[in-house]
């Protein structure tokens, strides 16, 4: 049960109500970072503030929540965003992406495709792709309204002229349904081809007090151009543990002489996977038979 | 012939104060009109009158578009002004800092323009840049330095590169060699001329140096206290200036 001193998922019903409006507008304009009053969460901003109070606004009791950071479910900020909904809503959690209702992430979609009965909320640290060329809020807000979007390919450009392809690795911009250009919050752009899914998507960015999302199966367009393709990379590695040849990867050091391995970043994939009998390069269970 | 641009009874006001008032002019196709006057005669105001930057109060400001003919840019929508502004248009600042991103290579300031009207294509745009890059004067092998590292010359020179690429009709002019230094100013008036002739383009140029207008300007409009006080061929109103303001212009000029 959910401790008694919270209301349930620990906002009040009216800024619940608030947020879970902002959701409405930003799943009726796809990729449209819609304003809304962010409060205050017992939390530093950065932490995921703006991912907890839409999670918030969208759990009902009989939900199953599972929190990843970085794919992980065991690192800290997934930990204990999991112990406060626990708390403070008392709702199931889990780390298998199959049985969560709502998923709260940070970094990563998890490598399992979703279903239309699954939310996926972001945790959004910066939502404005425009930012980092054009400072000023009331220009970048023109920019989408007129759908200016010249100065996203300029950063491209500027990418491919000083490392010769483009470099942006994570939060690489995205247009969505053909309209918005929106930042898909810092995933790798490996997840990129992956935000055209069955769930609906969910960006909730705290501090700079924006919402917007992706409905279903909506249509998402990473920006290229056409002599340099979007391409989705990865590190060209098998995971060290399971195999996986398609998953994402962490590159873990594991000693003092360079030594290295590299493993799946969703930990929840990569466990059932194991389990299921598949072995890497360094799986336990291949040393303890040598 | 029509004009390319009709300047009819334009007026800006700052509070009960004249930003400029009764301005009216045709410009031609091809054609450099020069306006001058003393500081805060509003020449600057007028000229971002005329480029959308500042709504007139009163007045209208005809240009000749490609799709529709003769259309208001007072009244026209935003997205068509701010279409025009990065298409046919092109506003050279006084300060470089003004026109470029500073944080932005040469080559991304030159192919920002393209980009904006839809070219997705690394090589067509790089190979752009570097024709016109060459054009203004810049070694090519500048391209991927950012315009910091560039002299105060170079940053004009790379604001015309930005400002053309995309072929303007109009291209307005706020004090382009203003704080250069004289054998500077010389080749940038000379790049411009060249440009200008080249191109067949259209100029407004807003200085306060009557050498600018002589060498760049066919026609003449002189200011003072926001009205217009003497309009004429660019050698007819130096060589023989009528209106009482403009001969002390004229007589001003340090001769060296």
């Amino acid at each position: 049960m959910s401790d008694p001193a919270y209301n349930f998922a620990y906002l009040d019903e009216q800024t619940k109500r608030m947020i879970r409006r902002a959701i409405l507008k930003g799943i009726a304009i796809p990729g449209y970072q819609v304003p809304f009053a962010s409060r205050e969460m017992p939390m530093p901003y950065g932490w995921g503030t703006g991912g907890v109070q839409v999670s918030a606004a969208c759990l009902v009791p009989e939900d199953t929540m599972k929190v990843i950071d970085q794919g992980a479910d065991d690192t800290t900020n997934a930990v204990s965003i999991r112990k406060f909904f626990e708390n403070t809503a008392g709702v199931a959690t889990t780390e298998k992406t199959r049985e969560a209702t709502v998923i709260q992430t940070r970094h990563r979609i998890p490598e399992e495709p979703l279903t239309e009965d699954q939310i996926l909320v972001y945790q959004v640290p910066i939502p404005e792709p425009l930012r980092f060329l054009e400072p000023r809020e009331t220009e970048t807000r023109k920019m989408h309204a007129l759908e200016e979007y010249g100065l996203m390919h300029v950063k491209l450009y500027e990418d491919i002229a000083q490392h010769g392809n483009i470099a942006t690795a994570y939060a690489y911009p995205v247009q969505v349904e053909g309209r918005y250009v929106m930042d898909p919050s810092p995933i790798p752009k490996f997840d990129n081809p992956k935000l055209e899914m069955a769930a609906i998507q969910l960006f909730g960015a705290g501090r700079e007090q924006r919402i917007y999302a992706i409905p279903p199966y909506s249509k998402v367009v990473s920006l290229d151009f056409e002599d340099y393709p979007f391409e989705a990379s990865k590190a060209d590695h098998p995971c060290d543990l399971c195999g996986a040849e398609h998953t994402y990867l962490d590159e873990v050091i594991i000693d003092d002489a360079g030594g290295r391995m590299f493993v799946c970043s969703d930990t929840d994939y990569c466990g059932e996977r194991q389990a299921d009998g598949h072995r890497g390069r360094l799986s336990p269970k291949l040393e303890a038979a040598q | 012939m029509t004009p390319l641009l009709s300047v009819q009874n334009v007026a800006k006001y700052y509070g009960a104060r004249v930003g400029c008032e009764g301005v009216n002019f045709d410009l031609y196709p091809g054609e450099v009109m020069g306006i001058v006057g003393e500081s805060g005669s509003g020449k600057s105001t007028l000229l971002n009158c005329l480029a959308g930057h500042l709504a007139p109060d009163a007045g209208k400001v005809l240009f000749d578009t490609r799709a529709n003919g003769m259309q208001d840019t007072v009244t026209m929508s935003e997205p068509e002004r701010r279409m025009l502004g990065r298409t046919d248009w092109a506003f050279v600042h006084q300060n470089a800092r003004d026109g470029l991103r500073m944080s932005v290579s040469a080559g991304g300031n030159v192919g920002e323009r393209l980009m904006a009207v839809g070219a997705r294509n690394y090589g067509d745009i790089r190979e752009q840049a570097i024709d016109w890059l060459g054009r203004v004067e810049i070694a090519t092998d500048r391209i991927d330095d950012r315009p910091r590292q560039f002299s105060g010359g170079m940053q004009q020179r790379l604001q015309i590169a930005r400002n053309l690429v995309t072929g303007p009709r109009l291209v307005f002019m706020d004090e382009p060699t203003g704080g250069l230094d004289v054998s500077v100013q010389a080749r940038l008036l000379d790049l411009l001329r060249g440009l200008v002739r080249e191109m067949g383009l259209s100029a407004i140029i807003v200085t306060h140096d009557l050498a600018v207008v002589r060498l760049l300007a066919d026609r003449l409009m002189v200011m003072k206290s926001g009205q217009v006080v003497e309009t004429g061929l660019t050698d007819q109103v130096l060589d023989d200036p009528q209106h009482a303001y403009t001969q002390l212009l004229v007589s001003s000029v340090l001769q060296v």
